[in-house]
């Protein structure tokens, strides 16, 4: 099968969340805070961050440095679904898959909830579902697109800020944007994880026009297995110390000293 | 910015603490009492029967913490068997794989070990003759070498399994298994001391307990110095917090630097002070899983 996945191009986002709502009613994601009102008071945006309840989370960025000079920038986040992900590495369940579609899945009646992969991933996107108390996140609409759809949050989208397609297809597409923009003028245009020079790729790529620090999003993400080696080595160093250690303090040498006492007693 | 400031924490909180701190504690105390039957003499055996009964009640705890900190406790099994297939569920490059692995076997050994220094004392006696099986000859050799590697393992894996993920501190260093492998040996020593002195046991023993501890410390204050030098642009960042002062003034010097200054100076002292050495090692174990298990969720 074909890679399939997501473009996002921010600079026509317009912040309408419905990608948000789309996504909270396919997969039947409940409310936040039992449906109660929780206003951050800092932002137009109160849903904050990704979790295991908002699959989707439109990013609001509000670079404004006087009442009358600034610009907003919108963003519609989502799991990254990695040609080499994280939290499919971590996950000691198998809960977590590469499906045909080289998208990642959490498999819920396998997941017991450990966690790990809440750690292991470097943009934040897996949390607990309280509902479930399993780990959630975008399944890519799995079960949309196994049958021909398109996932509802890119259905619902009205300014096509979210498409949806082959990989290949949708790096032409992105690239051809791109050089729009720049012949515009719109010099700081760029694509976020488009090739595979970041984590080998991601299936869910981005259209920014800003450091992507100022997204939300590392500028190099990588694999929680870049420590292993190295930990496993310095820990076995410390176990051969510590052994050692223990070894010369405690070997018989003592045990003549020690008989000597009893013996002066 | 370092990288691992975009990610969220694994809510890993009290049950986690505890579980690396007596998880820590049972593994260093069955790898110490292995040396200390391999290398002792006949009277140490004492020592390693504390050792032995101190690591299976501390590795069943352990178990328990980690099943209630699952979402879905009843799936624990999920971590050993693949669950819709019914095949081995093992990942070498997943320490939460290998760790739930070498949690079981470890069980099993420090199991037998228990029940072995139980018939030792007199308790569950018609084993007796099995006990030394497990404890003396070639297969005893063999079986204490196999159980000690895995207390070792356990003593550090879970450092190594807070480096092996993205979260600041933790995955900014690759010292962590180290350093929780140091502290793990030293809150074990720590719990044989207390038991020892309690027992009013030889000052010889007592002393290359001590000594033993004197040297674990050290790797662990030198370790610990590292861990903070080298954790890139967060140094100044931990350093600076809450979690940076409990590591270094709980930690470093509650829980290290002066159970050595007791050590070496109770050493003309009248009075036994090894008890008092021991408990602050025994906080400073707890204080440094506290810390960085908290600490790197809340930065």
């Amino acid at each position: 099968m074909t890679a399939m996945g997501f473009y996002t191009d921010t600079t026509v986002c317009i912040g309408c969340k419905a990608c948000q709502v789309a996504c909270k009613e396919w997969n039947q994601l409940p409310a936040t805070n039992g449906g109660k009102a929780t206003l951050t008071g800092n932002s137009y945006d109160n849903t904050v961050r990704l979790s295991g309840e908002n699959w989707r989370h439109v990013r609001f960025i509000e670079q404004f440095d006087s009442q009358h000079n600034g610009r907003w920038l919108m963003m519609s986040d989502v799991c990254k679904h990695c040609s080499q992900a994280g939290c499919l590495e971590v996950c000691p369940t198998g809960a977590i898959v590469r499906t045909e579609f080289e998208t990642v899945v959490i498999q819920q009646d396998v997941c017991n909830g450990c966690r790990d992969c809440i750690a292991a991933c470097p943009f934040g996107v897996i949390d607990i579902n309280p509902a479930s108390n399993t780990a959630q996140k975008c399944t890519l609409c799995y079960d949309r697109i196994s049958n021909g759809l398109a996932p509802a949050c890119a259905q619902a989208c009205p300014t096509a800020s979210i498409k949806f397609g082959s990989i290949d297809s949708l790096r032409q597409m992105a690239n051809a944007r791109v050089q729009q923009l720049q012949a515009q003028g719109e010099k700081r245009a760029y694509l976020y994880g488009a090739d595979e020079s970041m984590l080998g790729g991601l299936n869910s790529f981005y259209l920014l026009v800003d450091k992507p620090e100022v997204y939300g999003l590392p500028s190099n993400p990588q694999l929680p297995s870049r420590n292993l080696v190295g930990g496993s080595l310095f820990t076995a160093l410390a176990g051969i110390g510590v052994g050692l250690a223990a070894l010369f303090s405690f070997r018989n040498r003592g045990a003549h000293k020690e008989a000597q006492e009893v013996a002066d007693a | 910015m370092p990288d691992t400031l975009f990610t969220q924490p694994p809510h890993w909180e009290w049950l986690i603490v505890l579980y690396f701190f007596f998880g820590g504690i049972a593994a260093g105390a069955y790898a110490l009492a292995v040396i200390v039957d391999f290398v002792g003499s006949g009277a140490d055996r004492a020592v390693a029967r504390v050792g032995y009964f101190v690591a299976f009640p501390l590795i069943l705890v352990s178990g328990l913490l980690l099943t209630l900190d699952l979402g879905a406790p009843d799936r624990f099994w999920h971590m050993l068997v693949a669950s819709n297939s019914g095949g081995l569920m093992f990942k070498w490059w997943s320490p939460m794989s290998v760790g739930s692995w070498a949690l079981l076997i470890f069980g099993l050994f420090s199991g037998i070990s228990f029940v072995g220094a139980l018939a030792e004392v007199g308790v569950l006696s018609f084993l007796r003759p099995f006990s030394g099986l497990v404890r003396r000859g070639p297969l005893g050799v063999l079986f204490g070498a196999v159980g000690a590697v895995f207390g070792l393992f356990i003593a550090g894996y879970t450092g190594v399994l807070l480096s092996v993920t993205n979260q600041p501190v933790w995955a900014d260093s690759q010292l962590l298994g180290a350093l929780f492998l140091a502290s793990a040996a030293s809150t074990a020593l720590a719990v044989l001391l207390i038991v020892i002195e309690q027992r009013h046991a030889g000052h010889g023993l007592l002393a290359r307990l001590e000594q033993a501890d004197n040297w674990v410390m050290g790797i662990e204050l030198v370790v610990l110095a590292a861990f903070l030098a080298t954790l890139g642009g967060l140094t100044g960042r931990l350093v600076l917090s809450a979690w940076g002062a409990l590591l270094i003034l709980g930690v470093g010097v509650l829980g290290n630097i002066a159970p050595l200054v007791i050590h070496l100076r109770g050493r003309d002292a009248a009075i036994q002070t090894a008890s008092y050495a021991a408990v602050l090692a025994l906080l400073g174990g707890f204080l440094l899983r506290f810390a960085i298990i908290m600490g790197g969720q809340a930065l």
